[in-house]
């Protein structure tokens, strides 16, 4: 095959968002409504009245989006909610019309925008398997070949006769995932169908989709695990406000998203309740990658520079100056606190403005989002020197997952906020 | 995994346009997914008699409950005449086709509505829907078939030749409830009234058609050409006629036919037109 599997040129979408349509729940606001329906009908027909549009309500969820897939790439799309994400994959997978543009898809297109689409109640999971791979348009004889991979997947051989309505969710899920992860297409779109199931069945999904991109299928994957992101797909589409803000290597796409991410509000520090004698102020907290750029998030394993900048209202020259961090759960449970002091560290002649700078080799925190504080002490430790400076502000701090262990792989314990790695040996005794 | 896909599928390349002209009907696609139908049908049938006590005899306790109540209030007490015909087979020959009608006709109209979760997640050609919907009744017709077969063994009555052309006739029913359906399955998606509707629609249909009397009632006169045109006279004319030998369709059967077929072409069109709304409406 040659050319691009997917060309999208110029892909819009432009909806109406109205108000949203009107939905009697009782009986009492049914008839009132029902009675001044023809009113409401004739009124937007003859183009007045409250039925009439404005063009305020149309709203672009995707504008002008243009980008090509070669055949056999796996390209992941990211993006905030809203940012039309949806809306591309829905065109994409010819379930909507663009507005204007167009699309061409070579090859066969399994899209699994949902896992159970169509999955009844009341039929057994063998009738399940069946009837869902049919929707997503796998053929009969298809299915039949796949059957026992399918079930062997999905772990529910024994409840393979009872109807789906008696299952657990979980295995409702398993079934469902099971069902789309052996659709034999060219061409795999796939929405966040990732975000269910346990750890363990995310992992085995996530499994499956590596797979699938290294036969050599073509594969859209949208999702907001930006780990699952930069491990399955070597190139990402980064969504804004239904343009496409960023297209590349997928680890740059996603640290560009990571980054504008967080809305560089009012510095936390700058106006906070804070305890000591104000000798040293700090007045920002920042973290820095090891490309020393400056970052809102950090990757597990990598590089971490914590920077601490302060103002000197009055120190004295000899004045021994002890700086820390500490960093806490998003629950507020401590990580870990360090001072300057524990590695035999502390500061003399202070200039006026300054940063104190702390580089940690290897981040040890698992992916998650977490918060920093620091404070400040004076001739002693944290515990007998004098309090110099204490801010309450906690600056928060998001984690995400990377290569820690140095396998190529980015696959973490999600089990606790620390990380650890070490050597592995064997030996007989 | 299996090394790759054993089936060999044509290349498929599809464009992704804003939309289409009119005239293109799909219909090739609807084919190539003709298993999904199959699956639909199969899910629908299954499905409806689950968890009830009696399960498929339903399918012939309902008309056979009809017939004998319009038999009762009708053939007795209002003695409506039925061509020598005993009452409960006349009116229950009819009630074959237009239940078949009737039911594929409710469920076509409210298919896409019902399926609105399938619309927003899944491609597959829209026709599909209404179709499987039309088809679902198709087992039970053929349940009810046999009820009449009992019936005509214990009123001694032997069919003729015509009984053979009695698939026609449900065919005919089937394309007439697929025609109306398909336009107001596209129209209740926009506007939910259409449901509202339909089942007020099906029964002023029922007595626009010789269900439980017999077309002869119907004087000559410009009347009888109306009557005439409604297809639904011809399906149950014929259908008496392939059962109990009694007055064939009249000629009017085949330009009402033919309409039918007008309007389905039609709206098969107006489907195609709206369904790339569908998603975004429903």
């Amino acid at each position: 095959m040659s050319g691009p599997a997917i060309r999208a040129h110029g892909l819009s979408k432009r909806y109406r968002i109205g108000a949203a349509r009107y939905r009697a729940t009782t009986l009492k606001d049914a008839i009132p409504h029902a009675l001044t329906a023809p009113y409401r009908v004739l009124s937007r027909l003859a183009g007045r009245g409250p039925g009439r549009r404005a063009a305020s309500e149309l709203i672009w969820a995707l504008e002008d989006v243009s980008f090509e897939v070669g055949h056999g790439e796996a390209v992941g799309i990211i993006g905030r909610n809203g940012a039309g994400k949806s809306t591309l994959l829905k065109i994409l997978s010819r379930i909507t019309r663009p507005t204007s543009g167009w699309a061409q898809i070579d090859g066969r297109v399994g899209s699994l925008l949902e896992v159970g689409t169509g999955f009844h109640p009341e039929l057994t999971g063998r009738d399940n398997i069946f009837l869902n791979g049919a929707i997503l348009g796998m053929r009969r004889v298809e299915i039949e070949r796949r059957f026992d991979e399918i079930v062997a997947f999905s772990e529910i051989e024994k409840f393979l006769d009872t109807p789906v309505k008696h299952y657990s969710s979980g295995m409702y899920v398993r079934l469902a995932f099971a069902v789309a992860a052996h659709l034999e297409h060219e061409i795999l779109i796939v929405d966040e169908v990732l975000a269910v199931g346990d750890a363990a069945f995310q992992k085995k999904c996530l499994g499956k989709m590596g797979e699938v991109g290294r036969q050599g299928r073509t594969v859209l994957f949208v999702s907001h695990n930006m780990a699952a992101v930069e491990s399955l797909c070597p190139r990402a589409i980064l969504l804004e406000g239904g343009r496409i803000g960023s297209s590349g290597d997928s680890r740059s796409v996603v640290t560009r998203y990571l980054s504008t991410g967080v809305v560089k509000d009012v510095n936390p520090l700058l106006d906070c309740e804070r305890t000591g004698n104000g000798k040293v102020r700090i007045t920002e907290i920042a973290v820095e990658d090891r490309s020393a750029s400056r970052q809102t998030f950090a990757r597990s394993g990598e590089p971490l520079t914590v920077t601490l900048r302060f103002e000197n209202h009055g120190c004295a020259p000899t004045d021994r100056v002890s700086c820390g961090f500490s960093v806490h759960t998003d629950r507020g449970v401590a990580v870990f606190h360090y001072y300057s002091h524990f590695s035999g560290v502390s500061f003399a002649n202070l200039p006026p403005r300054g940063e104190f700078r702390c580089r940690v080799p290897g981040l040890p925190l698992a992916p998650g989002q977490y918060l920093l504080m620091t404070r400040v002490v004076l001739n002693g430790d944290h515990v007998t020197g004098v309090e110099a400076d204490f801010p309450a502000a906690q600056v928060p701090l998001s984690v995400v997952g990377a290569d820690f262990y140095g396998t190529g792989s980015s696959q973490l314990s999600e089990w606790g906020p620390v990380l650890v790695k070490g050597e592995w040996t064997l030996s007989e005794r | 995994m299996s090394a790759g896909p054993a089936i060999a599928h044509a290349p498929v390349r599809v464009k992704i346009e804003p939309s289409h002209g009119w005239l293109d009907l799909g219909l090739a696609e609807v084919w190539e997914y003709r298993d999904l139908l199959g699956f639909l049908v199969w899910r629908d049938v299954k499905v409806r008699y689950k968890q009830t006590l009696l399960g498929v005899a339903w399918v012939a306790i309902q008309p056979a409950f009809t017939a004998v109540l319009f038999a009762i209030l009708l053939g007795r007490i209002a003695n409506l005449p039925s061509e020598g015909v005993p009452y409960v087979a006349f009116v229950f020959g009819a009630l074959l086709p237009w239940q078949l009608f009737a039911t594929a006709l409710l469920r076509a109209g409210t298919s896409l509505v019902g399926n609105a979760a399938l619309l927003t997640k899944v491609y597959f050609p829209r026709l599909i829907i209404p179709l499987a919907a039309v088809l679902g009744g198709v087992v039970d017709f053929v349940v009810s078939l046999a009820v009449m077969a009992v019936l005509m063994a214990h009123y001694r009555i032997a069919p003729g030749w015509p009984v053979a052309l009695l698939p026609v006739f449900a065919l005919m029913a089937l394309v007439t409830a697929l025609a109306v359906g398909v336009w107001l399955a596209a129209l209740n998606v926009r506007f939910r009234d259409v449901q509202q509707v339909i089942p007020f629609l099906v029964q002023v249909w029922m007595f626009a058609s010789p269900v439980v009397y017999s077309a002869g009632v119907v004087p000559n006169g410009p009347w009888r050409i109306v009557y005439g045109l409604n297809p639904l006279t011809g399906v149950i004319q014929g259908f008496r006629w392939a059962l109990f030998g009694t007055a064939p369709p009249g000629g009017l059967m085949a330009v009402s036919f033919a309409a039918v077929v007008i309007l389905l072409v039609l709206g098969v069109a107006f489907f195609r037109r709206l369904e790339d709304t569908f998603a975004d409406v429903v």
